[in-house]
């Protein structure tokens, strides 16, 4: 059982839960987190957005019954959390461009604060939110609203991209990927429904070119020309 | 001293909580969580005779007081279990289970065949078991072809069993389809082949709409609910097998509470298995086995057999 910080909510849609936690975890990581009884029945996983000594902070979108109940956690509430779980982001050295769509942003900001040259690009579909705070851990933070942060950017002027997003973002990194002909390492973080977070359920399994692959226990992160999207 | 052990077809548990297939791995994945000796038992990952990829599409989703699932039985096949796994599973001191599926009789046969030869040179050479039971999943709901139908005509399954009975001298535990036409006369057909115990329920089939896209949430159509929006179902189907036969019965069907045990222990069960409750708490195991034995407590209940099957219908 963990207590609560604090829950801002950024938006009518999402919010950034601050959790006290000493058990940290690697950027690209993620927790199940649950704070209800009986209903729903699944703890959510949620990823990483920041962590110190003592806390963890959770960037999170509402999308339904879940999300709504942890929107509207206050600070001093309870709720249970398991893990660091995942692989989290590689070891790199370089330059790197982190790219996150929409709730895709969430793993970038302690990725940023981590990697030593990350430059950060955020994407929206509507009002933008957290641009001050990467602001503080990245030099060179772009920001896009409406449209579409890839056009933002060259893979090629980066030894290292990682994008999270939308699948339709994902497809597209893919495709900008394949289209610049770039030398760049190019990853993926996935995003996946989930009931154990262990790898023992199977329900986040999808196709890869090298066979099937669990988004919780052999990713989230993963080569982006490795990931077969549907 | 309050006593949790239980016997089944010979293989003495050392209390009745026995993790369900398909919702605890290989073992290895809660590992690090808690020292998994301290279960019953466990039941591995549904094996089919070649690797299985499984389904596409949506493979889950949540409804009230339950979850449904479309994984179709993906796994690594029998022959990687067995060369990758069973070093591990001797290594345990807890019930070992491998849950057997198939989509063809030659499957199920072939199969039990490969498990029953790998388990005997295992002991040979070195001494110890690494698989101590077979559980036979001729109930899987989530494959096209095969499993189901199986599980559903008493006379598919009898060809099952009796395949897989002559194959192999492991005991052999029936996992029973809440679908059969007819559950009892299923339960009978398996104590006359020479199943050793039963296992029920699996998941219902069931279904769930996205309204927006206008059709079924998972590809198939149909997928398996489990958790606790079925206990209830399942409770009275354990109670009507332990009527209709002597043999053990593992019950399971939305446990998620001590009292959920105890409540299948009245019901006939000699153990349970706990599927979905280990993604609701992955601590599940350990938290049932310490809420039975402090129920126990209090109610002064020395051994399960106090009231083991103890719910009679007037």
């Amino acid at each position: 059982m963990a207590k609560v910080i604090s829950n801002m909510h950024l938006n009518e849609k999402v919010g950034l839960l601050e959790v006290e936690c000493d058990r940290g975890g690697r950027p690209g990581q993620f927790y199940m987190l649950r704070a209800w009884d009986t209903y729903p029945l699944l703890p959510r996983p949620i990823s990483i957005f920041d962590c110190t000594d003592h806390s963890i902070r959770f960037l999170y979108l509402v999308v339904g019954e879940g999300t709504r109940r942890l929107y509207q956690l206050r600070a001093g509430d309870n709720l249970t959390l398991e893990g660091p779980f995942g692989n989290g982001f590689p070891e790199l050295s370089g330059k790197i461009a982190l790219i996150g769509g929409g709730i895709g942003i969430a793993p970038f900001y302690y990725a940023a604060k981590n990697y030593e040259n990350a430059d950060v690009f955020l994407g929206f579909s509507d009002q933008p939110y957290l641009v001050e705070e990467f602001k503080q851990v990245s030099s060179s933070v772009t920001v896009n609203v409406g449209g579409t942060i890839l056009d933002t950017l060259s893979f090629s002027d980066y030894d290292h991209v990682i994008a999270c997003g939308p699948e339709g973002m994902l497809k597209a990194v893919q495709a900008k990927q394949a289209a610049e002909q770039t030398t760049a390492s190019v990853y993926v973080s996935l995003e996946n429904k989930m009931a154990c977070g262990v790898g023992a359920c199977l329900a986040c399994s999808t196709k890869h070119t090298t066979g099937r692959k669990k988004t919780c226990t052999d990713g989230p992160v993963f080569r982006a020309e490795e990931v077969s999207f549907v | 001293m309050i006593d949790l052990s239980c016997n089944i077809a010979g293989i003495s548990f050392k209390n009745p909580i026995v993790m369900a297939s398909g919702t605890f791995g290989f073992g290895r994945e809660y590992s690090g969580f808690y020292d998994i000796n301290k279960l019953g038992g466990f039941v591995g990952k549904g094996l089919t005779l070649h690797p299985k990829e499984g389904n596409n599409g949506t493979r889950m989703a949540e409804t009230a007081a339950g979850m449904m699932n479309s994984i179709g039985l993906e796994n690594p096949g029998i022959h990687a279990f067995l060369t990758q796994e069973c070093a591990y599973w001797q290594s345990l001191d807890t019930v070992r289970i491998v849950n057997l599926g198939g989509g063809t009789l030659e499957d199920y046969r072939t199969g039990a065949e490969l498990i029953q030869e790998h388990e005997q040179s295992v002991r040979k050479e070195t001494g110890r078991s690494s698989i101590d039971m077979i559980e036979l999943n001729i109930s899987c709901p989530n494959v096209k072809e095969g499993g189901m139908a199986f599980g559903i005509q008493t006379d598919a399954a009898r060809h099952v069993v009796r395949a897989v009975r002559n194959k192999t001298n492991l005991p052999l535990i029936v996992k029973l389809s809440p679908g059969a036409e007819n559950l009892a006369e299923m339960a009978i057909m398996c104590e006359h082949e020479g199943a050793d115990a039963l296992s029920l329920i699996n998941t219902i089939s069931a279904m769930k709409i996205d309204i927006r896209k206008r059709k079924s949430v998972f590809e198939h159509g149909y997928a398996g609910l489990s958790g606790p929006a079925i206990k209830p179902i399942a409770l009275r189907m354990v109670h009507q097998v332990a009527h209709a036969v002597t043999l053990p019965i593992l019950g399971m069907g939305g446990i998620t509470t001590a009292e959920d045990v105890i409540e299948f222990i009245m019901a006939g069960a000699d153990a349970v298995q706990v599927g979905t409750a280990n993604f609701i708490n992955l601590r599940t195991g350990p938290d049932l086995i310490e809420g039975v034995t402090a129920w126990m407590e209090q109610e002064g209940v020395q051994s399960l057999d106090e009231i083991r099957g103890i719910i009679k219908l007037i």
